[in-house]
């Protein structure tokens, strides 16, 4: 097949980019632990309640450095509503939902995670500043989807 | 020769287009609902609600436009470059073209029911009644039933034209339908043995994770199946529009059959913010997702060869000279050149929701509903619009007349500047965090949440304005259709018929395994293994107790 001359430099050019930016993705990625949210631990949607660590949600001091932070999706709110936690330190998000597909979002923030029921999801975030922050559900669940949002307090 | 199809073909491909320029009124109406009603200002009666009417505008424009429009236009260039259907070819694509409308009216009449607020991506464990899903599968049905007609007429010419390359318009169309075919098993497995089981109750629950990977095991090739036929007509119908030639016929075929390999084995790309995917196939997906790059570059490096070219030939000089000999003046080229202009950032702003980590931050927001307005609601929907212009008077034996031609004009300039308003303000928005799929919501009076109504681009109101010129300009389009459907003279010389433009393409050194589609189709189940079998099977094994069905609007 005939490549004209300029397309194989347009072509070269394309392809090693390509290959650069992936490999920086990747490296951040695997290297650097930089990953979107995830997990592939499961739970009984209609259980939720009873199993742990959803049947106590809330915020829970792992270590000096870490803090869990449990939250129940459900139509059109979360469980619990008011939550306090302190800047500067890993924040462990672990959410699930009751009923559909919901999403655990902090404006202003890379935590956007997407709440699916039968699955637990989970992230790992540093708030540097604190103050108050607005959650909500960006995955369309019902009437009542434009409602569903609560805040977290971040504090010194 | 200026030589018009078959009267019969004609009107098959006719009543295409009109079902899709008609779910295009009801979906750009819904469409100019939505703008008012996200800035608060209008409310909609208690019988109407927000979601219902967004999930009319994604199925209809989305869905049932795109699909409609497209098997159009690939029967009428069928017809004209491998000639006349036979009966059986004819036959079957009205069976398919009837269960496609009947599959739109039973989808359509669930979500004017109410009983189907579950947007066009219809996520479980939200349910919708049985017959919504029933509606999207017979349209499925319907269009496999096309497709394969198209391929048997094709068949037909191979079989009287042995040895022969196939006209690049044909090529190009076959390459289309086997997308179309492999990527709709994935919705047609959900459908038939998850959703419509589930729906009418014939048993309890559903594995959630499962469904939405078969749905975007579908959704993203969905893309290119909008985007491979508005190829074709930059490929082949523009180089004949500016007098030129394809620039080289071998590429044109060897980038579509790239397209074929790179856009299935990808869907992860969209849930990579979701459990239940090991991080590992997310990432190999979006590796996976960023090889289409190399056939997007060969489409844009033969499009500007052709157009420097073309342009150089008429006599332009210097670096940029050939830029001004275009036809600037034909809609059929201006359109799709604006098309094309509104695919750079398009393309650009896909390669940063695809990029792993980068996702997070415009996830589910507005940045999304800008970006797509940009790549299917622009370059793709204007792209059939220029086609529109002569492709209708084309089919119906009328004149292209001048007053039709400065409508046109208006026509996309406006479609251009109220998408530039519309999609700018969506995509600052997303970045301040704007949630997409909302209905008008201040979240309690939330500082963050107010900025999204005060500012000059990122503000809800521009967002509005943008919507509503749009929706002008597309009512003017479907004025512009209905008067060349009905009201134009009639041609009544051949120099007055209106031509289908096909660009003469040399297959002489072009190698004849790029038209051995078993190999190409054996490449892409082959990805697709690699790319799926593992993270399916650990769905299902490792399942967690599967969702009964919600109905929360
Ligand atoms: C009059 C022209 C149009 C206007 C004013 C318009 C407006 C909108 C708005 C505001 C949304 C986002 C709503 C939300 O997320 O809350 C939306 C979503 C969407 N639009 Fe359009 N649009 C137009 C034309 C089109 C066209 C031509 C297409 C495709 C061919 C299209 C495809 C879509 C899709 C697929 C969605 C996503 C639906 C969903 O999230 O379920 N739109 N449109
Ligand atoms: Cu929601
Ligand atoms: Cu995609």
């Amino acid at each position: 097949m005939h490549f004209h001359r300029f397309e194989k430099i347009w072509l070269i050019f394309g392809m090693v980019s390509l290959i650069v930016f992936l490999s920086i993705v990747g490296v951040s990625a695997f290297a650097m632990d930089q990953h979107p949210s995830g997990g592939m631990d499961t739970i009984d949607p209609e259980k939720v309640e009873e199993t742990p660590p959803f049947d106590d949600p809330g915020v829970r001091q792992i270590d000096e450095d870490t803090y869990e932070v449990v939250m129940i999706a459900m139509a059109f709110g979360y469980e619990p509503s008011q939550i306090e936690v302190p800047a500067g330190k890993e924040i462990v998000f672990k959410v699930t939902s009751t009923d559909v597909t919901h999403s655990f979002t902090i404006v202003d923030t890379k935590v956007n995670m997407m709440v699916i029921p039968g699955q637990i999801n989970e992230k790992r975030y540093t708030f540097d500043e604190p103050g108050e922050y607005l959650v909500l559900c960006n995955e369309y669940c019902g009437a009542g989807h434009h409602v569903m949002s609560t805040t977290i307090k971040v504090v010194e | 020769m200026n030589s018009i199809i078959d009267k019969q073909d004609r009107k098959l491909a006719l009543s295409h287009i009109l079902v899709g320029y008609f779910a295009f009124l009801i979906g750009t109406f819904c469409g100019l609902l939505q703008v008012f009603i996200r800035n608060d200002a209008i409310e909609l009666p208690n019988w109407l609600d927000y979601y219902q009417i967004l999930t009319a505008h994604g199925v209809l424009l989305a869905l049932v436009f795109t699909t409609f429009f497209i098997f159009g236009f690939l029967i009428s260039g069928m017809s004209k470059t491998l000639g006349t259907f036979g009966p059986k070819t004819r036959g079957f694509s009205w069976i398919g073209f009837y269960l496609m409308v009947i599959g739109t009216t039973m989808t359509t009449v669930t979500i004017i029911s109410g009983q189907a607020s579950v947007l066009y991506t219809f996520y479980a464990p939200l349910q919708a009644s049985g017959w919504f899903y029933v509606g999207l599968a017979l349209v499925i049905v319907g269009s496999w039933v096309l497709g394969f007609s198209l391929i048997g007429h094709y068949i037909v010419w191979k079989k009287a034209h042995k040895k022969q390359l196939s006209p690049l318009f044909a090529f190009m169309t076959v390459a289309t339908i086997i997308l179309w075919v492999i990527a709709c098993l994935g919705i047609v497995v959900a459908a038939l043995f998850q959703f419509i089981p589930w729906a009418f109750g014939w048993v309890e629950t559903i594995n959630v994770e499962l469904s939405r990977s078969l749905f975007w095991y579908f959704g993203h090739p969905l893309v290119y199946f909008w985007l491979l036929p508005a190829y074709m007509a930059w490929y082949v119908v523009v180089p004949k529009i500016i007098g030129g030639k394809v620039f080289s016929d071998a590429l044109a075929r060897l980038s579509f059959v790239l397209f074929i390999l790179f856009s299935i084995p990808v869907g992860f790309h969209h849930q990579l913010t979701e459990p239940g995917i090991e991080s590992f196939w997310k990432f190999l997906q979006v590796v996976l997702t960023f090889m289409v790059i190399i056939p997007s570059l060969m489409t844009a490096f033969s499009l500007f060869a052709t157009f420097e070219i073309t342009g150089r030939k008429k006599g332009g000089r210097g670096l940029f000279g050939w830029f001004t000999k275009l036809p600037w003046r034909d809609v059929r080229f201006t359109s799709i050149f604006i098309a094309m202009a509104f695919f750079i950032p398009g393309g650009a702003g896909g390669i940063i929701n695809a990029s792993f980590q980068m996702n997070e931050v415009i996830h589910n927001t507005m940045w999304v509903v800008g970006h797509f307005h940009i790549t299917v609601g622009t370059p793709v929907a204007m792209t059939f619009m220029g086609i529109t212009f002569w492709l209708i008077p084309h089919l119906t034996g009328r004149k292209l007349t001048k007053s039709i031609k400065k409508l046109a004009f208006i026509q996309i300039i406006t479609w251009a500047i109220g998408m530039l308003l519309m999609s700018t303000s969506q995509h600052i928005l997303g970045l301040l965090g704007a949630p997409r799929r909302t209905s008008y919501t201040g979240y309690n009076g939330n500082n963050v949440a107010l900025e999204w109504f005060d500012g000059i681009l990122s503000n809800h109101v521009t967002m509005a304005i943008g919507g509503s010129i749009l929706f002008l300009s597309a009512m003017l389009l479907i004025y512009i259709v209905v008067i060349t459907c009905v009201a134009s003279p009639k041609a009544t010389t051949e120099a007055e018929l209106v031509e289908f433009p096909i660009a003469e393409s040399d297959p002489g050194a072009t190698p004849r395994f790029l038209e051995n589609w078993w190999i190409w189709i054996g490449i892409c189940f082959a990805l697709i293994a690699i790319a799926y079998t593992i993270p399916i099977m650990d769905m299902i094994q490792h399942a967690p107790p599967g969702s009964t069905g919600f109905q929360t609007w």
